[in-house]
């Protein structure tokens, strides 16, 4: 696997057209030059934008409480009073997708807080630290790496007891590894750059040299691959709770509320498609915004990620 | 080779005792008294005290994991906390299903990603190109359940060519057998399809620029020839490296896929263990899911020296 990082040998083939029309461009500037022609990680950014908003502003935008059950009108197709359709209790599809966004979206993000905060620290130290920590560490993510990622995590929730912040818990620890080797392969192609070995020389204490000097490097490809985590914590939560181990009723994520609907899937077809949609497409958003960001990124780091 | 081969299967031995490490600790995590959690809520005092003793957790923890690694390694991984029945027992029982699933579901990925792959690659910027890469995009982002409802909803409830649930084991008709993995292999392979279009197209167009196929092509081999002998073999290794890393994501999807198509496979094992905390049942899941992947992982590794001679040199 190549690392990813500034080397020197493609810092000098950037292409020449643009080193020349754009001699004193800053690296963002350059960047957002870029990002601004990546179409469809617009389109992406600004779905997600929308995701995220109308997930805020669920109370404002629920036409009804999500929570409201209604006997009387159990399963009604969508249209009449509700654009949606309602569930096998009479609830309001379109309210309770709303709220199950917010769920959703913040299982998402604890997942990736959690691998960030685990992967980035051990793929500092591995990267910076001698070969023998390296290996050791390198060797623990290769352990982690080995177990397939829901059948782990299915694991851990089964001991810990079905909740959404076991499950988002789980789910970071195993996406770690990706952020261990992402931060450890930047690390080791900058460490020996001269303007390290120059920091070093004139004797800043080593944390402030991975502070300063080194994370700055690491954190365009960082921010990538959060995105695409970003995009398979979706999909992990979603199908945690599909299988009935992750958001716990009332309380309901876009993959429970496809658990429901799927036990009436010849009678109310709305029930699965609407949600799995709202997956489908935020998940695409992350993925596309990704994609979109590291083509974005300077040659020379793109090339490595 | 051999060298290589020796060197690449001795590093097994400290990854297996990682994972044996892991899948041990999980009883530890049990919150509070794993004997009360595992007797249940209700037991009495001496009913407690026997799953205190039966598990072992009466002595000192590294004892407890030597008698626990000691019998897995001669293949007993305990009984189930249930049903007595043996943890390995159980699991040879579920295994030809999900084996099964997994393979239907190689086989849909490879009949879909190579022909795209190899098309998107050599129509490199065509609308070939972008078709294939918009597959691909879209197809690592369907939540595969979902993906397996709107299969049934379409195949065997609207037009009913497929049965929506149940397995029919190969024994009762090659046939019928076949027919019931169609649509979870679909469900299953669809996103793995989409993982190794982009692979294979990043790769085979990587090195269809490269200069011994201009001379390949400059000999005057023909187009086929050069891709075949000269492009796909060169392009393999990060391929072969996707499909390998695929099977962790093919074992964790089949619990997923055999929910959704009611198949007795492992995975549903692993989720009607985990509803019942079997933990013993739990373990023995992880430690085997995790065994293939590490043995996909040589295989692939292996297989490496075979497509790159220089590899085995290293």
């Amino acid at each position: 696997m190549t690392a990813p990082g500034i080397r020197e040998a493609d810092t000098a083939s950037l292409d020449a057209r643009e080193a020349i029309s754009t001699p004193e461009q800053s690296a963002r500037a350059r960047f957002l030059r870029r990002f601004k022609r990546q179409v469809p990680a617009l389109i992406a950014l600004g779905y997600l934008v929308l995701v995220v908003l109308s997930a805020l502003c669920a109370p404002l935008l629920a036409t009804h409480d999500p929570l409201q059950q209604n006997l009387a009108g159990v399963l009604q197709p969508p249209g009449g009073g509700h654009v949606l359709g309602t569930d096998d209790l009479g609830r309001d599809v379109f309210s309770r997708a709303l709220y199950a966004g917010r769920i959703s979206l913040v299982a998402a993000a604890q997942a990736v807080a959690v691998a960030v905060l685990l992967g980035v620290i051990p793929g500092l130290v591995a990267g910076y630290a001698g070969r023998r920590v390296d290996a050791v560490i390198m060797r623990v993510t290769d352990a982690l790496m080995s177990f397939p990622p829901l059948i782990l995590a299915i694991a851990f929730v089964g001991v810990l007891g079905p909740s959404l912040t076991n499950a988002m818990f789980v789910i970071g620890v195993i996406f770690a590894p990706r952020f261990v080797r992402l931060v450890r392969g930047t690390v080791l192609s900058i460490r020996e750059e001269s303007f390290i070995e120059a920091s070093r020389s004139i004797g800043t204490p080593t944390p402030r040299v991975i502070w300063r000097h080194v994370l700055p490097n690491a954190l365009s490809p960082l921010i990538v691959q959060i995105s695409l985590t970003a995009a398979m914590a979706m999909l992990a939560e979603a199908s945690l709770s599909f299988l009935g181990l992750g958001v716990q009723p009332p309380d309901a994520s876009w993959g429970s509320m496809i658990e429901r609907g799927f036990r009436y899937t010849a009678a109310a077809p709305w029930l699965t498609i609407f949600p799995g949609l709202l997956i489908a497409l935020t998940v695409l958003a992350f993925n596309l915004l990704g994609d979109g960001l590291r083509d974005s990124l300077g040659r020379e780091i793109r090339r490595g990620s | 080779m051999l060298r290589y081969t020796l060197r690449r299967v001795l590093m097994i031995v400290p990854l297996l005792f990682l994972v044996s490490l892991g899948v041990f600790a999980l009883v530890l995590l049990i919150p509070g008294d794993p004997a009360i959690t595992i007797s249940g809520e209700n037991a009495t005092e001496a009913q407690i005290d026997a799953t205190r003793e039966r598990l072992g957790l009466n002595d000192p923890v590294l004892v407890q994991y030597a008698a626990w690694a000691g019998n897995a390694l001669t293949g007993d991984l305990g009984s189930s906390l249930f049903s007595n029945e043996s943890v390995s027992g159980a699991i040879m029982g579920r295994f030809p299903v999900t084996v099964a699933v997994t393979i239907a579901a190689m086989i849909v990925a490879l009949l879909i990603a190579v022909p795209a792959g190899i098309i998107a690659a050599l129509r490199r910027g065509h609308w070939q190109d972008r078709g294939a890469t918009l597959f691909a995009s879209v197809g690592i982002s369907l939540p595969n359940f979902w993906v397996g409802i709107l299969l049934i909803m379409a195949f065997a409830l609207a037009v009913p060519i497929f049965p929506a649930v149940g397995y029919t084991p190969i024994t009762e008709g090659v046939g019928e057998w076949a027919r019931g993995l169609v649509l979870p292999g679909l469900t299953l392979g669809m996103a793995v399809a989409a993982e190794i279009t982009r692979q294979l197209r990043g790769s085979l167009s990587d090195v269809m620029q490269q200069d011994f196929i201009r001379t390949a092509r400059a000999n005057g081999l023909r187009g086929r020839a050069v891709i075949a002998k000269h492009g796909l073999k060169n392009a393999a290794v990060p391929v072969v490296t996707v499909i390998g890393f695929q099977i962790g994501f093919l074992l964790g999807g089949s619990v997923i896929v055999e929910r959704v198509f009611g198949l007795p496979g492992l995975g549903d094992l692993a989720i009607r263990s985990v509803l019942q905390r079997d933990i013993p049942m739990i373990q023995g899941i992880v430690v085997v899911t995790a065994l293939i992947v590490m043995l996909v992982n040589l295989v692939v590794d292996l297989s490496y020296g075979w497509l790159n001679p220089k590899v085995r040199q290293a």
